[in-house]
């Protein structure tokens, strides 16, 4: 036999990326898992490089930034892929999220995978929120002090959360430090989380488009789906080139290149534009702390669809109406992303709480009745059937 | 009731329906049955024109392909750009777009106009602008050569030491030396321009919303204020400055400087040259990133092309296969 079938340790390679049986008709939806699992990798990579130039001090990093940008050999290319590749992986992280909506890859027998997703997004949120912070330009220095302010909210020690958080009474050289600290720390723990991802999803496999179990039509990882696999690989790196070396800083702001000054607030304080939606939504609610509860409901709520989705067909292949609504929640969350680009003001402002009530309401009330609009009318169906 | 809904689809589960009637059995056996998640490339004539792979594939790149030229274009995303305050007198007057030398995917900075540009810095600007990021080596083989810049750099006196005996001492610049700032401190600077601070300018171009355009209708924009608009004492008027007051007063005028190489110095000429002098200040990776985007792009086309052929090759058996169903032979009738 095959040392890689009978090592230790190896089989579990042969297990997970060689041998491994996938459905023959996952579309190329399907790709953007090993395209995380890319980001991930070029992300730790270039940020331990980074790291290596990098002084998390409040008043050298931004100098320190700007050295690898100028001094350091090619450190360009590391610091702008480091951040250019940040935007892909949301990018990737949002199409992977939207195909588990489309195809119901959240049913069970995947809740698990489904959870340990939901708490990953978050994760990587909070990751990429921190690294945002470390170059400590002015944006990084003002996005940094509304969102951790935005823990003040909670009632009775609120401010002492923030100031906890702070090491301080602003954000300072405290805050920097274990910024970087965690923003170096919690990528190992995403990366654990994904293997984790990986493991609950082997036991029952990938979903596939029909929603019904594929495990007549079956194909090997290998060559079928690592070569599948390659096709997006080399094209998303090919973008991903173009961006770096043509337009490096398209998604970044320019008030980052400003250094950090407490005493200066920008015009606009915005995220970066992955976080636009929930900030959208935050900004929304008039309340400070609804407000905040929505935001981060707005990520949880994604753990409710299980529970949610009444159907008793996995997935959207069969579903007509359950198409057209998944196809209104992305308009939504496009609506919203725009939102949170835009100042707090009307009409913005009216748009902005009509698209986070449809936010919520998708997952609470149109997910639960679709489900059992279809379910009533198969049984009908059937039972009109079985009748003659 | 099911079948009522047209959705390509949804024939699936309608045949699934019908297969169960025995009326229809037979017409079902003979008939190969494909997946429905291959039926829809094939079947085409039958399925609906939403459904098809080839128009969804279309669509996709079509879409990408329109925000990727927008991009290009106005040089930000759709709908997504920075936040503007959406008035002229918060935001300041949007520049217009300048044919720059070093605009296109295949051009690198116009060195002569950086040089030029470094003399304008040089003799007009640095009279109240650091540019604290660029050394004298860094101007080396970019405008100037290593003797031009350690003459030029030997002009300067720098602060250093401390020497064996304890004292500072001054010396002449090095190539190391970063350029000399024309203010000690903040302090002083403030003091010296009625309290506002002359900007480094180091990233000048990527620290503005609009960039090289910004910088350059900037220089060249100022104007008489028009009617009903108060600009206050030592503060003047720019269209293009968010709030259309700044303290930078206009400096550039045609002949303040005399160019080595004969260019005549109009006042757009002159602000041309130092942009893209900042520009490089800027982006001093700038010519080497676009050369190692090129041998990108083109690797990594290859590489993409030669993916998808492995790929369709690799799966050509199962693309082609052929899947029948033999239901087994009923035995009670």
């Amino acid at each position: 036999m095959r040392l890689l079938k009978t090592h230790v340790l190896l089989r579990f390679l042969n297990s997970y990326v060689v041998d491994s049986p996938q459905p023959a008709n996952i579309s190329y939806l399907w790709n953007f898992g090993s395209l995380l699992a890319l980001c991930l990798i070029i992300q730790i990579l270039t940020g331990a490089f980074l790291a290596m130039h990098y002084s998390p001090n409040v008043d050298f990093a931004f100098n320190s930034v700007e050295h690898i940008m100028r001094d350091v050999n090619n450190g360009w290319i590391i610091r702008y892929t480091h951040a250019n590749v940040a935007s892909f992986f949301f990018i990737f992280v949002y199409m992977h999220v939207g195909r588990g909506l489309y195809y119901g890859s959240y049913k069970s027998p995947r809740v698990l995978v489904w959870s340990i997703g939901v708490i990953i997004l978050i994760l990587m949120m909070a990751i990429a929120f921190l690294g945002y912070v470390l170059p400590y330009g002015q944006m990084s220095l003002w996005g940094a002090t509304v969102i951790t302010n935005l823990l003040s909210a909670i009632p009775i020690f609120g401010v002492d959360i923030v100031e906890l958080i702070w090491g301080g009474f602003s954000v300072s050289n405290a805050t920097l430090n274990r910024f970087f600290s965690l923003h170096y720390l919690l990528p190992f723990l995403l990366a654990a989380l994904a293997l984790a991802h990986l493991i609950a999803l082997h036991v029952h496999g990938s979903n596939n488009p029909n929603g019904v179990t594929s495990n007549g039509d079956r194909y090997a990882m290998h060559p079928y789906f690592i070569f599948k696999d390659l096709v997006t690989i080399f094209a998303f790196l090919l973008v991903l080139s173009v961006i770096v070396f043509f337009y490096p800083n398209l998604l970044g702001h320019s008030d980052n290149y400003i250094p950090a000054d407490p005493m200066v607030t920008p015009a606009s304080i915005v995220p970066e534009w992955y976080l636009l939606p929930f900030y959208a939504i935050l900004r929304s609610i008039p309340n400070k702390l609804l407000g905040v509860l929505a935001m981060f409901g707005s990520l949880l709520i994604l753990l409710i669809l299980p529970l949610t989705d009444l159907s008793r067909i996995r997935g959207n292949q069969f579903r007509p109406a359950m198409k057209l609504a998944f196809w209104f929640f992305v308009v939504d969350f496009i609506i919203l992303l725009w939102i949170g680009s835009q100042h707090p003001e009307s009409p913005y402002l009216e748009i902005g709480q009509i698209a986070t009530t449809f936010y919520f309401a998708w997952f609470l009330v149109l997910v639960p009745i679709i489900g059992i609009a279809e379910n009533t009318l198969l049984d009908v169906a059937t039972a009109d059937k079985t009748n003659k | 009731m099911l079948s009522r809904l047209s959705v390509g689809a949804f024939k699936t589960a309608a045949n699934l329906r019908a297969s169960r009637s025995s009326s229809l059995l037979s017409a079902a056996r003979s008939a190969p049955v494909r997946l429905a998640s291959t039926s829809s490339a094939s079947s085409a004539s039958s399925e609906s024109l939403v459904n098809s792979r080839a128009t969804l594939a279309s669509l996709s790149l079509f879409t990408a392909g329109t925000i990727a030229w927008y991009t290009h274009l106005y040089g930000t995303l759709p709908f997504l750009g920075e936040v503007h305050a959406g008035n002229l007198g918060d935001d300041g007057l949007h520049p217009p777009q300048y044919p720059w030398p070093h605009k296109g995917p295949f051009d690198t900075f116009d060195h002569a106009s950086i040089r030029r540009g470094y003399q304008v810095y040089r003799e007009v600007c640095a009279a109240c602008h650091s540019l604290n990021r660029i050394a004298w080596r860094n101007l080396v083989g970019v405008s100037h050569t290593v003797d031009e810049v350690k003459a030029m750099a030997e002009q300067v006196e720098y602060t250093d030491g401390p020497n064996d005996q304890g004292e500072m001492y001054q010396r002449p610049g090095k190539l190391a030396d970063y350029l000399p700032a024309p203010y000690p401190n903040e302090e002083a600077a403030r003091a010296s321009n009625g309290g506002a601070l002359p900007p480094d300018l180091s990233l000048i171009i990527k620290a503005r919303h609009g960039g090289a355009d910004y910088v350059f209708s900037l220089l060249t924009g100022y104007m008489d204020p028009p009617a009903g608009v108060e600009v206050r004492e030592g503060l003047n008027y720019n269209p293009y400055f968010p709030g259309g007051a700044i303290a930078m007063a206009r400096l550039l005028f045609d002949g303040i400087v005399e160019y080595d190489d004969g260019t005549p110095a109009t006042t757009s000429q002159m602000a041309k040259d130092v942009v893209e002098f900042l520009n490089w200040a800027a982006e001093p990776e700038h010519d080497e990133r676009k050369k190692y985007g090129i041998k990108a792009v083109i690797i990594l086309s290859a590489l993409t092309l030669l993916s998808v052929y492995v790929k369709r090759f690799k799966w050509s058996p199962v693309k082609n296969r052929k899947i029948l169903y033999s239901p087994p032979v009923d035995k009670t009738h």
